[in-house]
């Protein structure tokens, strides 16, 4: 029985009630960062506390700990999404990890003649990365149509890819509209036509199970902070012999194996090749207790949670008065509306005025907005720790939503 | 605050700004010196415009996208700084960020900029509320 109100008591933020202008805090902001249980506060804790050593080829104890660890933490998540370890990259996040991928394949391979496909829903952070590839290699960047919902059809991609395509980039779940893409078929079409395809999986991997295998994903990136873990870690997955390919961005310490005075080197190979100067090893292990985390509760439990909670957000949302929701549709915790009359950055401030944590603006997607056809929107995104309660105090909340300059007065 | 201000009249001091300014227009001729505000926590992304003549601040306008807040501040701040000297354009500035930081200001000078005296609570809108204040401040030392 998944019992969110159990769960909350794992985690500090919930169990210190911890307050904002006066109130308990409603936390609807868990498409930007997610609140860590226990165990992974504890985890990096038992690295700083206890465990503090570098990684790579220490003659100590200590150091040689460090070194199992890492391994450890390596075959957990390359469990979890179903990959080799040595497929399994660490980064700071998913940005970094497309830029790896933009970098030190796309850089490398790419020319004048060829295209990258992306969508206008896609974050910055698969967007601005393949800027620079087009600005360096002069290759065209494209955009696959939406529907008129926003949604990314298998349909459309077929209809957009053409003899230059050489990459496709898309997000499994995107950070505004929220809907969960086709993308094991979208995959599946790419490479009948000898295209790559990249997965920015930040809003999907922390929300549902993943297979590297089963979609057959050539990357796919997410970061530790959006589901549970600490920030400035994450993942690069890459299918082994593309990342043998790819050049490694970063040089240094820890990822070659030789190098000479006349300037020959020799990497380590993947994924250490991409690993240079110090990990983030307490990041590394509380990555590995937040998926450990995840995957006690069930990812399909989690995704199924969701889901209903989504659906109840949506039926009582329904009956606030001047709201347009965008996504209605959408499977994903994510929904994203507007309160007509009201500026969405003020709507935002009522909203922290008591107590709740929603993100309003561009959500980083600043090229969606010309779909949308607003300058910006609130974004509602939920997580297996909220609960019934906080999204009626929330819907209440939003029902009074036209007095937002009370922020500034009450 | 003056007694004979209360929240119901700010607030509609605020919503009469931002929905019909009157400083968001087009600068009236090319002698004006400008300025690109934009911000990385709110929408807001606007051009102020100042012509001085002899010292003095002949006209201020302001155009592009702007919240509600940023909106009726910036607007209020042309009402208050058009015919001022560009040496009491500075000293109006001046109370205006302290009143919003919360430190000892001048409300004399203020007139309906006082509305924004409790943007404090609201830390995240700070920045909201001063852009325009800050693009002309950046304008007029440029000046100098």
């Amino acid at each position: 029985m998944f019992d969110p109100y159990k769960i909350r008591n794992d985690f500090p933020m919930f169990r210190n009630k911890t307050q904002m202008q006066g109130h308990d805090l409603v936390f609807l902001d868990n498409a930007s960062t997610t609140f860590k249980p226990d165990s992974v506060i504890n985890a990096v804790n038992q690295y700083l506390k206890n465990e503090t050593s570098n990684s790579h080829r220490g003659d100590y104890d200590l150091c040689y700990n460090a070194d199992k660890r890492i391994a450890e933490a390596r075959q957990t998540v390359a469990k979890f999404i179903n990959a080799n370890e040595d497929e399994v990259v660490f980064t700071s996040g998913t940005s970094m990890s497309i830029n790896l991928v933009a970098y030190g394949y796309a850089m490398k391979y790419l020319t004048k003649d060829d295209e990258i496909l992306l969508t206008e829903a896609e974050h910055a952070s698969n967007v601005l990365p393949w800027f620079k590839v087009s600005e360096i290699t002069g290759c065209k960047i494209s955009y696959i149509p939406l529907t008129k919902e926003g949604r990314l059809t298998l349909e459309n991609v077929k209809k957009s890819i053409g003899s230059a395509t050489k990459i496709i980039s898309i997000a499994q779940v995107t950070n505004v509209l929220g809907y969960i893409t086709d993308v094991k078929s979208i995959a599946k079409l790419a490479h009948e036509n000898n295209i790559l395809l990249m997965c920015d999986g930040a809003q999907s991997v922390p929300h549902m199970k993943i297979d590297v295998k089963d979609l057959d994903v050539d990357f796919l990136t997410f970061s530790g902070h959006k589901m549970c873990g600490p920030t400035g870690i994450g993942v690069l997955y890459g299918k082994y012999e593309l990342l043998d390919k790819m050049d490694p961005v970063f040089v240094g310490g820890g990822m070659n194996a030789k190098f000479f005075m006349n300037g020959e080197v020799k990497y380590l190979n993947p994924p250490t090749k991409f690993e240079a100067g110090t990990l983030n090893i307490e990041g590394i292990y509380g990555l590995e207790a937040a998926v450990q985390y995840v995957e006690n509760l069930g990812l399909d439990n989690i995704r199924k949670y969701e889901e209903d909670l989504r659906k109840y957000l949506i039926s009582r949302l329904e009956g606030v008065p001047n709201i347009v929701i965008y996504n209605k549709d959408a499977e994903s915790g994510i929904v994203t509306f507007n309160i007509k009359g009201v500026f969405a950055q003020d709507e935002a401030t009522y909203l922290n005025s008591k107590g709740i944590a929603c993100r309003s603006g561009q959500h980083c997607a600043k090229i969606l907005n010309d779909f949308l056809k607003e300058v910006a929107t609130v974004r509602c995104s939920l997580y297996f720790y909220n609960t019934r309660e906080e999204i009626d105090y929330f819907v209440e909340t939003l029902k009074t939503g036209g007095d937002f300059l009370d922020a500034y007065f009450a | 605050m003056p007694i004979s201000l209360n929240p119901q009249m700010m607030r509609s001091i605020i919503m009469d700004h931002y929905e019909n300014p009157q400083y968001k227009r087009e600068p009236m001729d090319n002698s004006y010196k400008s300025i690109h505000m934009d911000s990385t926590n709110c929408v807001d992304d606007i051009l102020v415009y100042v012509k001085e003549e002899n010292g003095k601040i002949v006209d201020t306008c302001f155009t592009g996208v702007a919240c509600t807040i940023s909106t009726a501040s910036t607007d209020i701040m042309c009402s208050l700084m058009i015919g001022k000297s560009v040496e009491e354009a500075e000293y109006i500035l001046k109370q205006y960020m302290n009143m919003i930081h919360e430190e000892n200001y001048d409300e004399s000078v203020l007139d309906e900029a006082i509305v924004f005296m409790n943007t404090s609570k609201q830390a995240a809108r700070i920045k909201c509320a001063t852009i325009g204040w800050d693009g002309l401040d950046q304008i007029l030392k440029g000046l100098e």
